[in-house]
């Protein structure tokens, strides 16, 4: 079996009998690591739907209190990134050397541009007094909006770590597809990459409407 | 390592630096790098239980302090679950056995396979580390909000360490079961799969399943100490419940991460010494999948006296009820493959026997557990220690004792002095019962946990306890040295010293850096030991 197939021996690892069985092994991998992912943040989102439901008036005022302005920039931004992502896959899968690399770093600033603006928001925060702590301050149910505001930082502070890292992955992916190690033939870290990133997304697409969006039809601002 | 007399080259003699170990990518070494490190584990586990049990030899507290008591405690807790009972099995024999019984000629994924023993070895350490500059006083469950507001003790750093080997099972897990999707050799299909094989897969369900739980909660726990969030804290308007909801989320099924390697290990051995086909190989393979389903349902049965709803209460009860379902199904079919078998009793089939009577002892008193008056009324007693130390203990470390010794002569070559097996074997299992039996009793009489005094009408049974502790330790403390002894005088094992089924038997002993010499091809159903 072995020896006979033309698979670039660099590329194909020793204990594969093919590329084809190399990449499922590996996209599967990454499926059943983004279970995982769904299940720590799972741990969040449960805690934040307790506490919603415990304290739904301090949420609702809380959640008055963020910038939808900013967050929606921010989701059409990683709508975008998940866009430039497929098509840096596809120009992966096609062999287009160019196209990938420019597809990469396109994701790659818009990620950036995303963090961006997280920064502005979180620095808002703390000139507001939001910031759980010593110094938090709010009027009405202190308290309860504090916890708000402590699960707003942690679920959205892991989702920027989530994003940190896509970056870093972009980058390595960058300089090797600009050597050209990717090609029409062998592309799998592109593609699952590319999982990751939509993953991370993913999360936000759930996040922004849980922590900006809910019960913002009454809203006094 | 006598080199000439090898016949053939294997895993154990390609390379012999330092180096050629430590940055391995094959599965077999990495097994052993496991092997060594969960040993390490187990003996430091071990000590902090001797002292827990002299402690417990008389009424007063004299030996230690109570807060030393609680640290000790804390620490046999934490270094026995995360670092031993959990890695244990699937960590040194599945890594070991896995890839070779399905015919692959590794894990999928085998520098991630490294990475996952340096984030076990690392992690562990710095747990030891967080223990040797102060210590942890919440126990291993690490309750809220205790653990979160108010102990003065290690606790931030003993979660980074147990965060960082979560990430190491994550990836074991994640290791098998896409191994196990896409590796199989040809003619290797679902149905023919060892059911050792099926045990790591339910067990790597579970790891994938439940292990991000406990990560995102002990952030959680780690972030309010520093940060003091409030999410666990009633002052701030959290709830100390919602953490023990999500805590056993995952620690119950990390029962299941325990015992379902031990119930695969059982398998195999019941098998080979009776010299049959595994009665209802179906039923015991999807007992497996049933078990890791009904184990992430029935976390509740931990939190009867903790403020839940009866109704809540009553459902986990009857959930936690249905586990005896499949766990009966295994234990049923391993009797039935004995039956009329041709049983032979070697020292691994005498682990055999001392599994399935501690399991049955461990299961049965679940069932008391699982309902709800008994369970209020020895809730956080004795009676509670006993039956977790007889399922984990009981049935994760006979098993992986058992199984140790069952491909011992596969994994090194070398055949063991049969004589001292035996009689270690049987040590253990007086030892076993003798420490753990009488704390049926005395919880149910009602002493507490985590007491380092108690009335002086409850000393007989501490004393029972802590001698039966003595034999065990003399039963553990023996395979060190017939083990060891058979490295390098034992006999060249045979590559099938047990007559056994099962590809891992037709490769030779030690075997080669890929496995097989010729890829295998599979062609007949597990177990067929009739022809």
């Amino acid at each position: 079996m072995s020896g006979t197939h033309s698979d670039e021996p660099s590329v194909l690892q020793h204990h594969f009998d093919n590329l084809g069985q190399q990449f499922e092994a590996s996209a599967l991998g990454m499926w059943v690591f983004l279970v995982t992912e769904v299940l720590f943040f799972g741990g969040l989102f449960t805690a934040y739907m307790v506490y919603r439901m415990t304290y739904p008036e301090a949420f609702a005022e809380a959640s008055h209190q963020l910038n939808i302005v900013l967050g929606g920039t921010n989701t059409a931004v990683l709508i975008g990134s998940s866009l430039t992502m497929a098509m840096a896959v596809y120009a992966a899968q096609q062999g287009d050397r160019h196209k990938q690399v420019l597809f990469l770093v396109l994701t790659m600033v818009l990620g950036m541009v995303f963090l961006g603006v997280k920064s502005v928001e979180y620095s808002h925060k703390f000139a507001e007094g939001l910031v759980p702590g010593p110094n938090f301050r709010f009027e009405g149910d202190a308290i309860h909006a504090q916890l708000f505001f402590s699960l707003y930082f942690v679920m959205t502070g892991l989702h920027a770590l989530h994003m940190i890292v896509g970056i870093g992955i972009m980058a390595v992916l960058t300089v090797f597809a600009w050597r050209g190690r990717y090609t029409s033939r062998y592309h799998t870290p592109v593609d699952v990459s590319g999982l990751y990133w939509h993953f991370v997304d993913i999360v936000w697409i759930f996040l922004f409407p849980l922590l900006y969006l809910i019960d913002r039809h009454g809203a006094v601002r | 390592m006598d080199t000439a007399a090898t016949p053939h080259s294997n895993y154990l003699t390609d390379g012999y630096s330092l180096k050629s170990w430590l940055l391995t990518r094959d599965h077999k070494r990495i097994g052993l790098l496991y092997l060594f490190s969960v040993t390490a584990f187990f003996l430091l586990g071990a000590f902090f239980a001797g002292i827990i049990r002299l402690e417990l030899l008389t009424p007063a507290g004299d030996l230690v302090s109570s807060d030393i008591y609680n640290r000790l405690f804390t620490m046999h807790g934490v270094v026995m679950i995360f670092f031993f009972l959990i890695p244990s099995i699937p960590s040194v024999l599945g890594n070991f056995l896995v890839p070779i019984m399905i015919g692959a000629k590794d894990l999928a994924f085998p520098r991630l396979n490294l990475l996952s023993w340096y984030l076990y070895t690392f992690g562990g350490l710095f747990t030891l580390w967080a223990l040797v500059t102060g210590g942890v006083d919440t126990g291993w469950t690490f309750y809220t909000p205790y653990s979160s507001s108010f102990s003065n003790s290690n606790v931030a750093l003993v979660i980074v360490g147990i965060f960082i080997n979560g990430f190491s099972s994550i990836l074991t897990g994640l290791n098998f079961i896409v191994t196990i999707h896409k590796m199989r050799a040809p003619g290797m299909t679902w149905f023919r799969m060892p059911l050792f094989v099926w045990a790591h897969y339910a067990t790597s369900l579970i790891f994938v399943l439940g292990t991000p739980v406990i990560a995102i909660t002990l952030l959680m726990v780690g972030a309010e100490r520093v940060l003091h969030l409030g999410i666990f804290d009633p002052k701030l308007g959290g709830d100390p419940v919602l953490f023990q909801h999500l805590f056993w989320f995952y620690s119950h099924p990390a029962v299941y991460i325990m015992i379902l390697p031990a119930m695969g290990v059982a398998s195999e051995l019941v098998a080979a010494f009776s010299r049959k086909a595994i009665f209802g190989y179906e039923f015991v393979a999807f007992s497996s999948l049933a078990i890791a389903v009904f184990g992430f349902l029935v976390w509740g049965h931990h939190m009867f006296v903790s403020s839940e709803s009866v109704y809540s209460a009553m459902a986990f009860s009857l959930l936690s009820f249905l586990v005896a379902i499949p766990s009966a199904v295994k234990v049923f079919n391993w009797s039935a493959t004995m039956y009329k078998g041709s049983i032979s009793f070697e020292a691994p089939m005498l682990y055999v026997f001392g599994f399935i009577g501690l399991f049955m002892i461990g299961g049965l008193t679940g069932l008391f557990l699982a309902a709800i008056a008994v369970d209020v009324h020895v809730t956080d007693t004795y009676f509670v220690v006993a039956h977790f130390h007889y399922i984990m203990v009981g049935g994760a470390i006979m098993m992986y004792m058992g199984g140790l010794h069952f491909w011992w002569p596969k994994i090194f070559g070398k055949l063991y002095n049969e004589f001292w097996a035996q009689v270690a074997a049987v040590t253990i299992f007086v030892g076993f019962n003798l420490t753990f039996f009488p704390q049926f009793i005395v919880g149910y009489l009602g002493m507490p946990r985590r007491y380092h005094a108690y009335p002086p009408e409850f000393q007989l049974w501490n004393i029972l306890s802590t001698a039966g502790a003595t034999v065990l330790a003399v039963g553990y403390a023996m395979p060190a040295f017939y083990l060891l002894h058979s490295l390098f005088k034992g006999k060249r094992a045979p590559s099938n010293p047990w007559g056994a089924k099962g590809l891992e038997w037709e490769t030779t002993s030690p075997p080669p850096t890929h496995n097989f010499e010729t890829p295998p091809v599979v062609t007949e159903p597990p177990y067929n030991y009739a022809k």
